[in-house]
């Protein structure tokens, strides 16, 4: 039982004291906070804890995933990582049940340790640090494409992977507190918008 | 389907549909003490176990994106159910050259359990246009036979606004509208700049409690469903008071097949698949109503053959299936500098726009006939699956850099939306495809559909007017279009708008339309349409709320006509 699905059960419940007499509702949300608790517990309970097995990935590949999804967005001084925020658990379960990216993110991988190998003799994993960074910064942007067309595919692959990684990143408890977003709870006015400062 | 099951029971109606239209008719028909089946091809819904209010995205494995990262195509993992583009086992096929999208939903209170609560009254030279510029037909009615209609629905259902007097956009029964949020107030100014007028908007969202519904609690998820029916949907706010009356028979699971005529020429009843096994099943009831979605109700009619009609049922006239519009859609965003100095505040609001911009330019002459209505929002809502796709086309690299442009730039973005009227045109139609049928063994649509100039000229105006606006307000414009390629200025692929109407127009004249003024058919007095298929033109107004008064008003004429024996 996470902590935002007992504040949710709660808002809910508190909801259900405000709930009128005479409603044109059938249903008053007091037995919705435990349904909806418990439809988001059991999606809980299917995701096991501990060591997340792969669905798709080989167990190489998906330390690949990993490493190339904490390069893309790193913990630093305001918050955790990609890694951390289960973007590799999340883009292995979609890519298990999505053909395309089964291509796009599976076939990928497999270019970049066959570009790998053949620049420095081994695969993205084994390579040194500086041989990793080397060919990252060469996958990271578009322009590379334009002067070596060699690249494209890698740069192709690496864009997809970065809106992967940020989708699982920015939906996760921690990429969400890093946004400082604030909301999605219960308020009895809309407060509207503070001071602008200025333009 | 060998196998016709026959009930003995005689119903005064039979509706299908339980949306805005049908949801409507079974209200008004069951208080007004006539007994009613409502067919719903759907099953029930359950708001405390469907809607996902509340949830966050890292509460569900697939983190809102849903199984195989597919819902992002239909808005979403968190949307209420049971919406979609494509539904397995019914397809529907385009015309070679033709793209036309549909999005149907299956489930009691159908697509109003996640509509944009966008609540626009058609104004009254809506009803005229024809006379006015020479292009199509005015309506049979006016907006004065409508608009007591228009007050009954908003008084009932609840529709925050203010009165503005726009003649483009007519004040209706308003609840207080909320408070702007940040990134209105930014647009009400490069609109004041601009000359361009920018309102609260009108959307079926409670502010205050009405009739023992909660007032909206703002957590700006009205697509998801709202648990305590503080927004409109006919599953909560129609069914409920229809079933209080003991009248309504609801089946769910019934895909209706074809509205059977009797000897009498007049309709005797409705048969239809039980989902749940397959086999063919019959309502009797001395009046139809077909609230099935505008395409879906000519399609039933289309299927509905007999010596009397050979060409579909009520179709005398052939225009069934004609007619069809759907909204001009165009949208474009920009990035807005001032933003990133907001400090992290609540943006949510209500689950739609605060604020909007009726079509302005009424009163002047344009390269394009009739108008449209700018949507627009953005800012800090909450984050989900796909928020960056727009920032990740510029920002390239890797790392802490990403990772803090990010930061920086969310909650920056305000987009815009496009809505504007189409015009009929002879190549956008649709009809019985002669080769498919769906899983139940009913034929299905196949549709033509073409954009003409006046919709691309006014793509082109939208797409002008929102850099202007994003300008105005010191940011950069960062959609790019043409007059090139399949979607020229942005033009969204017919029926992605899901405003698609007319397919079943009414009109003074027999010869050339297939409803009278109170959605009645010309030929078959007990048959009457009651969803979008009425609608003579689709202004630039979201057209639910109309549906709601059509459907009001027709269903007090059934009432009527029905206590004098005329059915």
């Amino acid at each position: 039982m996470s902590d935002n699905s007992v504040s949710r059960r709660d808002i809910l419940r508190t909801l259900a004291l405000g709930a009128v007499g005479g409603s044109v509702l059938q249903v008053i949300p007091a037995k919705a906070a435990e349904y909806a608790h418990q439809v988001v517990h059991k999606e809980k309970a299917a995701s096991p804890s501990g060591k997340y097995a792969p669905k798709y990935f080989s167990p190489r590949q998906y330390e690949t995933l990993t490493t190339l999804c904490d390069t893309i967005i790193p913990k630093d001084d305001k918050s955790g990582g990609a890694v951390e925020a289960g973007a590799p658990e999340f883009i292995d379960l979609l890519t298990s049940e999505n053909e395309e990216y089964q291509l796009r993110l599976g076939g990928g991988l497999m270019w970049l340790d066959s570009f790998c190998s053949v620049r420095y003799s081994n695969p993205f994993l084994d390579c040194t640090p500086a041989q990793r960074k080397e060919v990252l910064d060469l996958i990271a942007f578009r322009k590379n494409a334009k002067q070596d067309l060699t690249l494209s595919q890698g740069v192709v692959f690496f864009a997809f992977l970065r809106r992967m990684t940020c989708d699982g990143f920015y939906t996760s408890k921690i990429g969400i507190a890093d946004l400082q977003y604030i909301g999605n709870t219960s308020l009895r006015e809309f407060p509207g918008c503070p001071p602008l400062p200025e333009a | 389907m060998s196998q016709v099951i026959r009930s003995p029971k005689m119903y005064d109606v039979c509706v299908i549909g339980s949306g805005a239209g049908g949801g409507t008719a079974a209200k008004i028909l069951t208080e007004g003490g006539l007994s009613v089946a409502l067919l719903e091809a759907g099953p029930p819904v359950n708001p405390e176990k469907d809607f996902k209010m509340f949830a966050w995205p890292y509460e569900f494995p697939h983190r809102g994106a849903g199984v195989g990262g597919h819902a992002s195509e239909n808005f979403g993992e968190f949307l209420a159910p049971n919406g979609a583009w494509d539904i397995d086992g019914e397809p529907y096929t385009s015309a070679p050259g033709a793209n036309f999208q549909w999005f149907r939903s299956r489930i009691v209170g159908g697509r109003t359990n996640h509509w944009g609560r966008i609540a626009l009254r058609f104004a009254p030279i809506d009803f005229k246009s024809g006379t006015r510029d020479g292009l199509g037909d005015d309506w049979p009615i006016t907006y004065d036979d409508l608009a007591p209609y228009y007050d009954k629905v908003e008084s009932y259902i609840g529709v925050f606004g203010t009165r503005e007097n726009v003649s483009s956009a007519p004040d209706g029964v308003f609840l207080p509208p909320p408070k702007p949020r940040c990134t209105d107030l930014i647009v009400k100014k490069a609109c004041d700049k601009l000359n361009i007028t920018c309102i609260p908007s009108r959307l079926a969202i409670l502010t205050r409690s009405l009739n023992g519904r909660l007032p909206c609690h703002y957590c700006g998820q009205c697509g998801r469903g709202c648990v305590t029916a503080s927004n409109f949907s006919s599953s909560q706010v129609m069914i409920p008071p229809a079933m209080k009356t003991g009248k309504l028979t609801m089946i769910t699971g019934a895909m209706a097949r074809e509205v059977l005529l009797g000897k009498d020429g007049k309709a005797e009843g409705v048969s239809y698949i039980d989902k749940a096994t397959r086999t063919e099943k019959r309502v009797n009831a001395r009046a139809v109503v077909l609230a099935a979605s505008a395409c879906e109700s000519a399609r039933l009619l289309l299927n509905s053959k007999s010596s009397q009609f050979p060409d579909g049922l009520a179709n005398s006239s052939g225009v069934v299936g004609r007619y069809l519009t759907d909204s001009v859609g165009s949208d474009g965003w920009g990035i807005i500098p001032q933003l990133e100095k907001m400090p992290p505040h609540n943006h949510d609001g209500v689950g739609g726009m605060h604020m909007y911009i009726p079509w302005w330019k009424f009163d002047r002459k344009n390269d394009f006939p009739r108008g449209y209505h700018i949507e627009f929002g953005g800012g800090r809502g909450m984050p989900g699956v796909g928020m960056f796709n727009h920032l990740l086309r510029d920002e390239e690299g890797y790392g802490a850099s990403l990772k803090q442009r990010a930061r920086e730039s969310y909650g920056t973005g305000i987009g815009l939306a496009g809505r504007g009227e189409m015009i009929p045109n002879p190549d956008t139609y649709c009809e019985i495809d002669p080769d498919v049928v769906d899983k139940w063994g009913i034929p299905v649509l196949r549709f033509h559909f073409q954009w003409s100039d006046y919709e691309l000229r006014q793509a082109k105006d939208m797409q002008e007017t929102f850099r202007a606006i994003i300008e105005a307000a010191g940011g950069e414009y960062k959609t790019k279009t043409s007059i090139q390629g399949q979607y020229p200025f942005g033009i969204e692929a017919g029926g992605k708008i899901i405003h698609e109407v007319g397919t079943a127009r009414m009109g003074a004249d027999p010869k050339s339309s297939v409803l009278n003024g109170y959605c009645q058919s010309h030929d078959v007095k007990n048959v009457f349409v009651m969803d979008g298929a009425p609608l003579v033109t689709n202004p630039d107004k979201n057209p639910t709320l109309t549906i709601m008064a059509l459907a009001w008003r027709a269903s007090d004429y059934l009432l009527d006509e029905a206590k004098k024996g005329n059915l």
